[in-house]
């Protein structure tokens, strides 16, 4: 073994045994320095003769590039050590929960808003809109509830004096509105037929139990053309509470009924089966109201300034809350409206959760947090 | 409205079974609303035979029988004291469903002695109130048979009915219903006239037949209001609800059930004088039968003798002159009142009853001679007596107008072909009297309807007959290809709400109307809209903003232990009485902290800028213009003065925000800190709605922009907002953003003054900056926000 060789063997031997980059660096400046071993050994070269330099030059060459690389390699590794055992110093338990953050919710009559207006935009309707304080005439009078109606009875309702200058007069009062209706008599009133809309909103009646409550919601429904029929009323009300509902059948039973501003009048129910603790929407032998509807009273549409020989539709009304409380079965309309965050957070829907007939009505807003 | 099976088969021809009938009801607009058949729970039950009644060893009232059931002789212990041999009653076997417990039967040992089921009482079946003892069938009664075929059981149906069928308030006008849809056929209703045989002592005479078109009456002397009502009629009663009270009591209230025809009995030896119909005057006063005393005016109307108003008429009688228990001689009323003054009168005094329920719909004009004829043969059946002639005032008469029907109508009004023929069936079985006029049906409404005014009217008694089930179901056709429906306005409020929620707030529904104790801190200056008959005190005024229901909403949820809360509402506000004077607001409350407390310590209190940020954010969502508000101190009262402020354009208020006002807070008795915004959506305005969608082109520098620190003393009154601005207008060409990264006042600085250290972002354009083009830079905006704000640098 030549010395180049055996100083070779040495040096990597050291370089093997640096346990830390300040030990490898004394290597590499021992034998790669400026008076290190290798150095040195090429420094003796000059005195050489020319073929004996060529060939040892070559070799020690070789054998420093070897060295160099031998050093690198160990540096990295020295490194990664290094690093590793910092990293096992930085250990946190994963475990533990994230910061704290809040998903909100969208309130189920928000939701099942837009679901409504989501099917009924398939079918051509806009969405219409009225005032929640209303005069007696939008509310009562043009919808054929002329002031001493008995159908007035049917409904509780609020009044407000409508000039605080002079004593409450029934006749002359405002009111709260009873029902979307009015939205009719307001639509007409600004649009010729064809008229297709529909007029969620708040209503009131002077009620409070389990199943009313001084406020709830309802959508009003209305088409005005030259041919609509009840056979149209009775496939739009079909398709619209499949979609809702998002079954793929429904038994729905119409029945006759009377409202003041419809004639016929019929009130619809939905076939579902009460248990103990479930309701099924589309199962079973028991029936449940959902809605009313008919075709528009003649009356109604001269109070609205269409000519009933010329033009004729149907009109129908049903509760929103009620659509909510069926849907997602929520037991008792009062919760609706008590601002429990307990409640908010079981019934209500994630933000992400918009309503399409492309995406879906519901559940598109992922799991809620 | 109730009735019972045997009562509408007084009326009704029929084999139809309860649940036929119950169908075929809704079917045709009567909806029932409850069947309480007690023979639906009698399956198990049976007649049988006490064969052997012999003592409980170990009891001195209960007895051990020997009971054949027809199938086997079985040993049945029972307390009842009607026990004797060959007693044939009502046995329930072990397993039976024993309605008026709801628990199943088990064998069972009494006393030592095993009892295999059970010997009912009526009133342990349901089926009667009698608990006294067993039932006692005839001894003739075969055993083994069903308990619900020899137990005289009177189903009770009840209907609703709607106020356009005013004659299905009385039994005969649905069994006449019934009757025309084919499930039987309508009895004759036999009515002797009775002539009496004296004239009546009082007379009647009517001043306003506008208001009472015919008044009959009749003078029966020496009735025996004793009398026992007959057990039928009570049974009925009972039935349907109504409590006997006395013999001619009972009779007015069957009748006005029976055939939907009020009638009314005074005591006649209490009347002064003759019967007048008249008019009220203003402030006349009337005592009623519910023994309280109404002011009347000259719009009601008042059965009056000589003492005064003594009937409200067609609403309820008066209390001093009606029948009582030793009531001998009466004066029976059968009248016509019009449904205009019924209703009004009604109203305005909030008085109802049976009969005002009956009048203000439509009472048969045709009904009181027959009527009174009526009501006066069962009188003097069930109380004896002697019936004067009959007393009329006015003439019946009844002239409907002819409605027309165009068959061809259904087809294209309902969307189902219905015969001519069909059509006229139909009405004739309801009792129209037809003809035909140039091809149409020309109809004539029975006396006892009286909602039948146009041809659409006729289409529904049609329709109702066939049933609505098969008219058929058409989609809606759409001409169009499907287009966004929402405006503006509408889809900004789902928007909001979404972006609300995202910010982690949860979105709230509350009433529109609120406590007036609460809302008098936000009115913002306006009177208060309150409603003239709030359900309770709490709910009386229309709210001025959306702050009073959700701090209420917070409150409750503080008292149930969840104290850290953010909430929102998007809906109206009430600004003036008028209809349309309302505004649609989003607002939302943040109550307590973030979260509770957790190992990151990132908790901390709800301050002014968490609903800066959500009124801002709203803002955005409704494509407000967020970058070019101002930002002014003058909140509303209820923020907290000095930590609160409005966003606005100008006068155009878009939001307000801030801490809530201790004091307000304290009113409510709610002791956490609340901050607020309210965002007025109407008042934010919309961009111009552009041709492209297009966004404008996008110039990137590829020069790195320099960050700079500025830090500045100034006066404490002045705002962070004029400084940012003063330093962004500097150099419009350079300065791409500036923001506040620290605000600090105490200690080194003189008392009315702040630091404010700004970070401004200059972005260079065609080359890097030097150091002296960053330098002069930097002096401009010390310039800049010295000159504008008094600011000097630190």
């Amino acid at each position: 073994m030549s010395d180049i060789d055996s100083i070779k063997n040495s040096i990597i031997e050291q370089i093997n045994n640096a346990d830390n980059a300040k030990a490898l660096d004394d290597v590499r400046v021992a034998a790669l320095g400026k008076k290190g071993q290798i150095t040195e050994l090429l420094k003796t070269l000059g005195s050489m003769p020319l073929e004996e330099r060529i060939a040892l030059g070559k070799q020690v060459n070789v054998v420093k590039a070897e060295l160099e690389a031998k050093i690198a390699e160990k540096k990295q590794a020295l490194e990664i050590q290094l690093l590793n055992e910092k990293l096992k110093k930085e250990v946190v338990d994963v475990t533990l929960p994230c910061r704290p953050e809040v998903q909100g919710r969208i309130h189920p009559v928000s939701k099942v808003y837009e679901e409504i207006v989501a099917i009924f935009a398939q079918m051509g309707f806009d969405v219409a809109e009225g005032p929640d304080i209303e005069d007696q005439f939008h509310n009562f009078n043009a919808l054929n509830m002329p002031p001493n109606h008995p159908a007035r009875q049917m409904q509780d309702t609020f009044y407000i004096n409508n000039d605080v200058n002079n004593a409450f007069d029934m006749d002359s009062a405002y009111v709260v509105r009873t029902h979307t209706s009015g939205v009719q008599i307001r639509t007409m009133e600004k649009k010729r037929p064809p008229i297709r809309i529909i007029a969620p909103g708040r209503t009131y009646r002077s009620d409070y139990d389990a199943t009313h409550t001084p406020m709830f919601h309802q959508v009003e429904g209305l088409v005005i053309d030259k041919k609509t029929t009840m056979a149209d009323l009775k496939g739009c009300l079909y398709d619209f509470m499949k979609a809702f509902f998002e079954v793929d059948e429904l038994p729905i039973r119409f029945r006759p009924s009377y409202f003041p501003f419809t004639e016929p009048s019929a009130e619809v129910d939905i076939g579902c089966l009460k248990t103990k603790t479930d309701l099924i929407i589309g199962a079973g032998t028991d029936w449940l109201e959902v809605l009313g509807c008919g075709m528009v009273h003649p009356n109604v549409l001269r109070a609205g300034g269409i000519d009933p020989d010329e033009y004729q539709g149907f009109a129908f009304g049903a509760g929103i809350d009620r659509l909510a409380m069926l849907k997602y079965g929520i037991p008792d309309l009062r919760t609706f409206f008590e601002s429990d965050v307990r409640w908010i957070k079981n019934y209500g829907f994630t933000p992400l959760d918009f309503s399409s007939m492309t995406s879906g009505l519901s559940n598109n807003g992922g799991v809620a947090r | 409205m109730k009735f019972t099976l045997s009562w509408l088969k007084e009326h009704l021809d029929t084999n139809a079974s309860v649940d036929e009938i119950s169908e075929t009801l809704t079917r045709i607009g009567l909806e029932v609303e409850e069947v309480i058949n007690p023979a639906a729970a009698l399956h198990d039950f049976i007649t049988a035979k006490i064969e052997k009644v012999e003592m409980h060893p170990d009891s001195d009232h209960l007895h051990v029988l020997a009971v054949n059931t027809g199938k086997e002789t079985l040993q049945v212990v029972c307390g009842a004291p009607n026990v004797h041999e060959g007693l044939i009653g009502i046995y329930a076997p072990t397993g039976a469903l024993i309605p008026a417990y709801g628990e199943r039967l088990k064998v069972a040992k009494i006393r030592g002695v095993e009892s295999m089921g059970m010997m009912c009482s009526e009133k342990e079946l349901m089926v009667g109130n009698d608990h006294s003892g067993i039932i006692e069938l005839p001894t003739d009664t075969a055993i083994g048979m069903s308990a619900a075929d020899v137990l005289n059981i009177d189903p009770v149906i009840e209907v609703s009915i709607t106020p356009n069928r005013a004659e299905c308030l009385g039994v005969r006008g649905i069994a006449r219903d019934l009757a025309a849809s084919g499930l039987g056929k309508l009895k004759p209703l036999n009515i002797p006239e009775i002539k009496g045989s004296f004239k009546s002592p009082i007379t009647v005479s009517v001043d306003c037949p506008d208001a009472c078109p015919t008044y009959t009456a009749r003078y029966i002397k020496g009735v025996n209001n004793k009398a026992e009502t007959p057990k039928w009629m009570k049974d009925r009663l009972t039935a349907i609800g109504l409590r006997p009270i006395s013999a001619l009591v009972d009779i007015t209230n069957y009748i006005n059930y029976d055939l939907a025809r009020p009638l009314h009995v005074f005591d006649a030896d209490k009347l002064k004088g003759n019967i007048k119909v008249r008019m009220a005057h203003n402030g006349e006063e009337f005592l009623a039968l519910n023994e309280k005393s109404y002011t009347l005016d000259d719009k009601c109307l008042g059965i009056c003798d000589d003492e005064g108003v003594q009937c409200l008429g067609g609403i309820m009688g008066g209390l001093n002159k009606g029948s009582y228990e030793d009531t001998t001689d009466v004066l029976l009323e059968c009248a016509l009142f019009t449904p205009t003054c019924i209703a009004r009168t009604g109203r305005k005094l909030q008085l109802d009853s049976d009969s005002r329920a009956r009048y203000e719909r439509w009472v048969d004009p045709m009904s009181n001679i027959s009527g009174n004829n009526y009501a006066t043969k069962m009188i003097l059946d069930i109380c004896g007596g002697e019936a004067s002639e009959m007393e009329i005032a006015g003439a019946e008469k009844f002239e409907a107008k002819p409605v027309y029907l165009r068959p061809e109508r259904l087809k294209t009004f309902v969307g189902m072909e219905v015969s001519k023929e069909k059509c006229e069936e139909i009405l004739s079985h309801l009792g129209f009297t037809l003809s035909e006029e140039d091809g149409k049906i020309k109809a004539v409404s029975p006396s006892w309807r009286g909602d039948i005014e146009c041809e659409q009217d006729l289409i529904e008694e049609v329709v109702r007959m066939i049933g609505l089930d098969n008219i058929p179901a058409t989609s809606m056709k759409t001409a169009d290809f499907p287009k966004p429906v929402l405006t503006p306005l509408q889809n900004n409020i789902v928007m909001v709400k979404h972006e609300l929620a995202s910010r982690g707030m949860f979105e709230t529904v509350t009433f529109s109307f609120t406590d007036s104790d609460i809302a008098q801190y936000f009115r913002r200056g306006q009177e208060p809209i309150l409603l003239q008959n709030p359900i309770v005190k709490e709910l009386d005024e229309m709210r001025p903003s959306l702050l009073p229901n959700l701090l209420i909403g917070a409150k409750n949820n503080i008292a149930r232990g969840y104290a850290d809360l953010a909430l929102f509402e998007v809906a109206p506000e009430f600004y003036g009485r008028n209809p349309g004077e309302q505004k649609a607001v989003a607002s939302g409350i943040r109550v307590g902290k973030t979260s509770k407390k957790d190992w990151t310590g990132s908790m901390r209190a709800y301050d002014v800028f968490d609903a800066k940020a959500d009124a801002l954010a709203a803002i955005a969502a409704a494509k407000g213009p967020i970058e070019a508000p101002q930002i002014t101190t003058d909140a509303p009262t209820y923020y907290h003065p000095g930590r609160s402020g409005v966003i606005r354009l100008g006068k155009n208020v878009l939001a307000y925000f801030g801490e809530l006002h201790p004091a307000v807070l304290k009113a409510l008795d709610i002791k956490s800190n609340v901050v607020a915004f309210e965002v007025f959506l109407d008042n934010i305005p919309q961009p111009r709605d552009a041709k492209s969608k297009a966004k404008k082109k996008l110039e990137l520098s590829q020069l790195q922009a320099v960050d700079k620190d500025l830090a500045f003393v100034v006066a404490r009154n002045v705002s962070a907002i004029s400084i940012v601005a003063a330093a962004k207008n500097a150099d419009r060409n350079n300065i791409v953003d500036v923001r506040v990264f620290d605000v600090y006042e105490g200690d080194n600085l003189p008392e009315d003054k702040k630091s404010v250290a700004i970070s401004v972002t200059f972005q260079p354009k065609e080359k890097t900056y030097t150091d002296a083009e960053i330098e002069a830079l930097m002096n401009k905006v010390i310039l800049e926000v010295g000159k504008k704000t008094g600011a000097v640098l630190r």
